[in-house]
């Protein structure tokens, strides 16, 4: 039994070291951002790198997602003749799960890998010591623009993600499956509130801020070399993507207590 | 060469009984360890404003170690650091920045930002100073690119430079702020011969030029011969042997003869 212990000891202690090291990362991220002057050009680039170009990839990820859903969901309750019933579950999901988990795990392999592997290559090529040198706060110049630049972006791109869902499940509903489109509409808008789309929005803003400091943080300690690099890239992508999936549970939770599900 | 503080707190005083009364740069009893590994094991040394001080060594002997720690880069676990009469152990990031605007550093690689162009990587420091007249830091990038041999290459991008130019541009990028002091990190190393003795004579010229206190660190014993004023031997973690070149060259202490002559098992070890 000690032994046991004893054996999970190290794992932990490393495991309550990273967490704290992320956390620490992220304080000295918003001290920062109240603290120094915004680098407008840097924080505009990174809004262009995460917020303009996921586009297509959160476009086709809500566009099938939105699809498949729907069609699923009609099969199963066509049988018992609640098929006009399909808009309102599609909408609501998609809106307080499906949108914005998705997107941030999308968001997680493209700009979370492309965020830990630029820092990582600046770190192990010396890069961020000359910054260092040069008088440049690392986490100013680093970690600020890429925190309120995904900050911005994560809940507009999920809105996005969310449109683009339920239209898609819509023209499936209504043009492949045959549904009456009067009805999906009325249900989809009777049980679809506004509470759903802030719920699904504020999970973006949580989900955005784990994905930006577990890959900056991950950059940030890469090791020498190539083979650094490419292991903190592809920790910083599961880790960020197994934190969106255990937070999403949490904040589930959370926010149903604010934002209870249902038509009340 | 440096008397020990009375107190065991970070010193705000530097006390000196060496002849030299206003040092650029005092080390005392420097101590680093990486891992389990003793890098530095109580290094001592003194450079002069204005003077060029070459730290030679083996590879792997701690050189770059002690001048990351001589620009607050890494913290020493032991030992003081003195930069124009202040103390920089125990300072934050912030006090540092102030140190750090007196001292450039060449970095081995040249350590170029890669997504900048050689005009963006020079003008960096200027305009993290608050520069942004784009007329000034052209004029700037000019000049520096002229005092490096380099005129016309601005806009090309770090990946299309050679070894010796990315040098030369990491040099000028740090020098561009005018600092007092300029620590080299193996400034020749990977550069043929012709191109070692062109950045060796860069070295010397803006030792002139500007007067700069220089620290150069290499394995290079030509480098070290030609830019040098005084020279420090390295070894196992401590400052093994100090003085001028030609009391280098005469000495008979058989590591250091291994050392000059680049014998692989001599009489030294």
């Amino acid at each position: 039994m000690v032994r046991f212990f004893n054996a999970l000891g190290t794992p932990l202690l490393s495991f309550f070291q990273y967490l704290g090291e992320v956390v620490l990362l992220a304080a000295d991220t918003f001290r920062c951002i109240f603290t120094h002057k915004l680098r407008w050009k840097l924080f505009l680039n990174q809004i262009v790198e995460i917020g303009l170009l996921s586009q297509l990839v959160v476009v086709i990820t809500g566009a099938f997602t939105g699809a498949v859903f729907s069609a699923q969901t009609f099969f199963q309750f066509n049988k018992i003749g609640m098929g006009s019933a399909t808009g309102a579950v599609v909408s609501v999901s998609i809106c307080r799960e499906l949108g914005p988990v998705l997107t941030a795990l999308m968001v997680a392999g493209r700009v979370g890998a492309a965020m830990s592997a630029e820092i990582g290559t600046m770190k192990v090529t010396e890069q961020i010591d000359a910054l260092r040198a040069l008088a440049v706060y690392p986490t100013d110049y680093l970690v600020v623009p890429r925190a309120l630049a995904m900050m911005i972006s994560m809940p507009l791109l999920v809105a996005e993600c969310i449109a683009v869902g339920i239209a898609a499940g819509y023209f499936i509903a209504i043009f492949l499956l045959e549904i009456n489109g009067t009805y999906y509409m009325a249900n989809m808008v009777r049980w679809t509130r506004n509470r759903d789309i802030i719920m699904g929005l504020s999970k973006a803003f949580c989900f955005g801020i784990l994905i930006v400091f577990i890959s900056c943080q991950k950059g940030l300690s890469a090791r020498e070399g190539a083979v650094g690099v490419g292991r903190a890239t592809t920790e910083a992508v599961v880790n960020s993507s197994l934190a969106v999936l255990i937070c999403n549970f949490f904040l589930t939770m959370l926010l149903n207590i604010i934002y209870p599900a249902g038509y009340q | 060469m440096i008397e020990a503080p009375p107190s065991s707190k970070p010193s705000t005083e530097l006390h000196l009984v060496s002849g030299n009364s206003s040092p650029m740069i005092a080390v005392r009893s420097l101590a680093k360890k990486i891992g389990q590994q003793e890098i530095l094991r109580g290094v001592d040394l003194e450079v002069a404003t204005g003077e060029t001080l070459a730290i030679i060594g083996r590879s792997g002997g701690g050189k770059s170690v002690l001048l990351k720690n001589l620009v607050g880069l890494m913290a020493p676990d032991a030992g003081e650091i003195w930069i124009d009469g202040q103390n920089i152990i125990g300072m934050n990031e912030r006090q540092l920045g102030t140190i750090r605007k007196k001292v450039g550093i060449l970095f081995q690689g040249g350590a170029l930002f890669d997504s900048m162009t050689v005009e963006e990587n020079i003008a960096f420091p200027l305009r993290e100073a608050g520069e942004r007249d784009p007329e000034v830091l052209h004029a700037k990038v000019k000049e520096m690119l002229e005092v490096m041999e380099m005129e016309g290459e601005e806009e090309k991008m770090p990946e299309s430079l050679s070894g010796g130019m990315k040098k030369r541009v990491g040099l000028a990028r740090s020098i561009v702020r005018r600092p007092s002091c300029v620590l080299y990190d193996e400034p020749t190393s990977g550069l043929d011969p012709v191109v070692a003795d062109s950045i060796n004579r860069l070295i010397r010229r803006l030792q002139h030029r500007f007067g700069m206190t220089s620290v150069v660190v290499t394995h290079d014993m030509k480098s070290a011969f030609d830019v040098a004023d005084r020279i420090a031997y390295l070894h196992e973690g401590r400052i093994y042997f100090h003085g001028i070149a030609s009391e280098l060259q005469e000495s008979t202490d058989p590591l250091i003869q291994d050392f000059l002559l680049g014998r692989s098992e001599g009489r030294g070890d």
